[in-house]
């Protein structure tokens, strides 16, 4: 065909691959998939204009094109450079860019609260999958963290900004699928914080969407805080006739209740497309749906993430053999702790989010 | 005696008239350009001049403008940077107080190269008189047909807009400027696109300093091969340094970019030497964003020959050795002040002007601001600088605007100059907090010759 569009080759880690003109690096990484691609804690496809500030998706360019193949003397953003044909990246295959994540990440947790253990998004929280890649044991960071206030934007939504990355998304999200805009970012610098305009409720048939797109769990679901953690949640994929959105979600069950509703995620975290268009789900599905009778199931949600959710169940998965009866010789299993103790530790008067660095010992048994 | 191009006649009686303003040969620039050159020769002259944006980053102004696109039927934009709010600089100021017409001036015939129709100066909102100045010399130049409709007759149409800001840093920086502009949150762009495509609403647009386009007017009148006679090299014309700090006479000084350093603190016609009596500790040639760099490389570079107030000579060495011209906020530090307490009061100054858009910048400045605190009080450890170090180093480079690198480069560069007085904060943890460490041994070459 004569207007065949011409494609544009782009190496990245030695491996190349063929993308239409205007691709990020990101987006062509992507292709690949794997380890070459890079992690993105800002970026989302499907909302315009995000990207290019959390710069944990640095790359560097050994070669600018053929026409011009002068390596880029900056690490760039791959999410928002985009490919020049014979273009040559390296990810994972640069010192330089590993060193520059390790910082980016490092940055990243500096003000984190890190109380994964009492937050919901634990599990399936890219902040956790990036300090698990690329973080480092311990903090160098010694004083006090920032902290805020939770508050609730809407009867159905807690920020809790303490754990925020300032990453945007939600904001775009209120910009581009709700017709109002009504949230946005005060303030500046490390005391910047995500807020609707003077705590004005969002109230909006689509403001649920900012829970999905949040990498941490600075927005969560008040339908599910605190209900279970996701790993012990079976997800499946159900759908409705829906004259609102697309109906097509993600339940997260136990037995028969369900405990929660999300859109349906991609590998990269992202919600799914159908027919090109982002299915973003409205606030009735989300929130208000939560009878099995209400949803058509299609079956077990397929989650390809390496997160801890995938450890636990899901499609294929081959329940292992329960060894303990054995090892015990027929007999009971015994508790192998004073779990009195541990509950004495499960100090619920303790907010660890409120607490200046990781917590210890200490931070529990001062009374 | 070195020659004056924008302040020679900012002290006549009444020049913010436009009376006299106009008597003293103002405005001939404009007819110049507008009756006798075509909008791409006006251009032409200032590539010849060689003028180099006065705004920090130097690059050559001539280039910038041709790069501007110019697609048919959409608005391009002339935006004049007036932010000016990098500490030690305060020589747009200056201008735009005393000879408001010079800008005006210099506007109407940048707006006529560019092909702007709408033109516009974004001043910082601290600088709020001086938007009454500006109001009233547009109004003047309107009133007398050098702006508005049709300007004598040429069919140009032009018009200025004072727009103030609200007292954030980053709005001096380009795209966070128009972001502003535009009415929104400050927040730098991501380039590409340049403003030169995209820019303004989304149009061609040029940003530039206060000075730069002030220094048009003499470029067009004399001519821009007359022009980049002055100076050496490629650094052209005359530059406003704004000197501050413990000198005799600090104050804002139009120099020809051929004196040497120790002449520009030294001389009477200049900064008259270190106040009190008292030795030069160090200096940041270029406004807060640039190395500061002790005594010794400061008057010579580490080859041994005398540095020059220029862009060449004043970065001879790159960051090993050297500095940079930057906005020509000329801070000095005798040998009273602790290099310690100053990078401190910059980092501070960075954390709290940081957007906070990208990580390493947002999170960065804040830490390293609490680490030099905590140095600065006696309180720190010997690690806390190779921490410093590292922090800078992963800022560097890694984020959206330069204000990453404008924060990082006063820590990297007080640490590579002043590592002992660093050291000297944690080893005499107690004198560190009642008394100064005083001259580096090495840094102070006057001492070594007397
Ligand atoms: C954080 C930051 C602050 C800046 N502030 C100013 C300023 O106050 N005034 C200015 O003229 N340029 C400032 N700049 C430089 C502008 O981005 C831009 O380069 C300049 O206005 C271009 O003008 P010039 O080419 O005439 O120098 C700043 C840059 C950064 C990164
Ligand atoms: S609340 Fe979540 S989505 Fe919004 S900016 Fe913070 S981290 Fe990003
Ligand atoms: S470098 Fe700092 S000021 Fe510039 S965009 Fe990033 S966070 Fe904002
Ligand atoms: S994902 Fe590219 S900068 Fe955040």
């Amino acid at each position: 065909m004569a207007d065949e569009q011409q494609l544009f080759k782009v190496t990245i880690d030695n491996i190349t691959v063929e993308v239409a003109p205007g691709t990020t690096i990101l987006m062509a990484a992507r292709q690949i998939g794997g380890d070459v691609t890079p992690p993105a804690m800002c970026f989302y496809s499907k909302l315009q204009g995000s990207g290019g500030k959390c710069r944990t998706c640095l790359v560097e360019v050994s070669k600018g094109s053929e026409k011009d193949p002068r390596p880029m003397p900056k690490l760039v953003a791959s999410c928002r450079t985009t490919v020049m044909d014979g273009m040559e990246v390296k990810n994972i295959t640069s010192d330089r860019v590993l060193d520059a994540r390790a910082g980016v990440t490092e940055f990243l947790l500096l003000n984190h609260p890190l109380d994964c253990p009492i937050c919901d998004q634990a599990g399936e929280c890219h902040l956790q999958d990036l300090s698990y890649e690329h973080g480092k044991e311990g903090t160098r960071y010694e004083f006090s963290r920032r902290t805020f206030e939770k508050e609730n934007i809407g009867p159905y939504i807690q920020l809790h900004m303490t754990r925020c990355i300032l990453c945007y998304r939600c904001t775009y999200v209120a910009d581009q699928l709700t017709n109002t805009r009504v949230h946005g970012v005060l303030d500046r610098g490390d005391h910047a914080e995500i807020s609707t305009y003077i705590s004005k409720a969002i109230d909006n048939d689509f403001s649920g969407n900012m829970i999905d797109v949040c990498p941490v769990g600075a927005l969560t679901d008040k339908t599910f805080r605190f209900k279970n953690r996701v790993w012990f949640t079976k997800p499946v994929s159900a759908h409705r006739d829906c004259p609102t959105c697309c109906g097509k979600v993600t339940l997260w069950n136990r037995g028969d209740e369900v405990l929660r509703v999300t859109a349906r995620k991609d590998q990269w975290g992202e919600v799914e497309s159908y027919d090109g268009k982002p299915g973003w789900i409205c606030n009735t599905c989300r929130f208000d749906k939560k009878d099995l009778n209400d949803w058509v199931i299609e079956g077990p949600a397929h989650v390809s993430r390496h997160s801890v959710i995938s450890a636990n169940h899901y499609e294929k998965a081959i329940k292992p053999q329960e060894t303990v009866p054995e090892v015990m010789g027929g007999r009971k299993p015994k508790l192998l702790m004073d779990i009195h103790d541990v509950s004495d530790v499960n100090d619920p008067d303790v907010d660890l989010s409120k607490i200046n660095g990781p917590a210890t010992g200490a931070t529990f048994t001062k009374k | 005696m070195a020659r004056k191009l924008l302040l020679e006649k900012a002290h006549v009686e009444n020049i913010r008239s436009y009376e006299v303003y106009r008597r003293e040969g103002g405005y001939r620039s404009v007819e110049k350009a507008l009756k006798t050159l075509s909008p791409d020769a006006v251009t032409e002259e200032v590539k010849k001049s060689g003028l180099r944006g006065r705004g920090g980053a130097g690059f050559p102004t001539g280039m910038k403008w041709s790069f501007l696109a110019k697609p048919e039927g959409i608005p391009r934009y002339l935006v004049v940077n007036a932010d000016e709010s990098e500490p030690g600089t305060f020589k747009d100021r200056y201008l735009m107080e005393f000879i408001p017409h010079l800008l005006i001036e210099g506007m109407i015939v940048s707006s006529f190269a560019l092909g702007s129709n709408r033109s516009f100066i974004y001043i910082r909102g601290e600088y709020w008189w001086i938007v009454d100045i500006l109001e009233q010399a547009i109004q003047e130049a309107r009133n007398n047909g050098w702006l508005g409709k049709n300007i004598l007759g040429t069919g140009f149409d032009c018009d200025i807009y004072v727009q103030r800001g609200a007292g954030a840093y980053i709005c001096g920086e380009e795209t966070a400027l128009i972001e502003s502009l535009e009415g929104k949150r400050g927040n730098p762009r991501i380039k590409p696109p340049f403003p030169a495509v995209k820019g303004l609403w989304d149009c061609p647009t040029v940003v530039n300093n206060v000075e730069t386009i002030a220094a048009v007017v003499p470029i067009i009148n004399e001519g821009g091969e007359e022009y980049a006679k002055i100076g050496v090299g490629k650094s052209t014309g005359t530059k406003l340094i704004s000197a501050c700090g413990n000198l005799n006479k600090p104050g804002v000084f139009e120099i020809d970019m051929t004196i040497s350093v120790e002449e520009f603190i030294y001389s009477d016609e200049y900064c008259g030497g270190i106040a009190n009596g008292k030795r030069l500790k160090a200096c940041i040639p270029g406004g807060s964003s640039v190395p500061i760099l002790p005594a010794n490389l400061l008057l010579k570079t580490a080859k041994g020959e005398t540095r020059y107030m220029n862009y060449e000579s004043l970065s001879d060495g790159g960051f090993a050795t050297g500095s940079m011209m930057g906005s020509g906020g000329f801070i000095v530090l005798d040998e009273d002040q602790c290099v310690v307490k100053h990078t401190y009061t910059l980092a501070r100054f960075y954390r709290h002007e940081s957007c906070g858009q990208c990580s390493p910048c947002r999170e960065g400045t804040g830490w390293m601001e609490k680490l030099l605190l905590r140095l600065e009080k006696g309180q720190g450890k010997m690690s806390d600088i190779d921490l410093l170090w590292d922090i800078q180093r992963k800022i560097e480079g890694n984020t959206i605007c330069p204000l990453g690198d404008a924060a990082a480069w006063p820590v990297a560069a007080a640490i590579r100059h002043f590592r002992d007085e660093f050291e000297w904060h944690v080893t005499n943890a107690s004198e560190a907090i009642t008394k100064n460490y005083g001259l580096a041994h090495y840094a102070d070459p006057l001492l070594a010759t007397a």
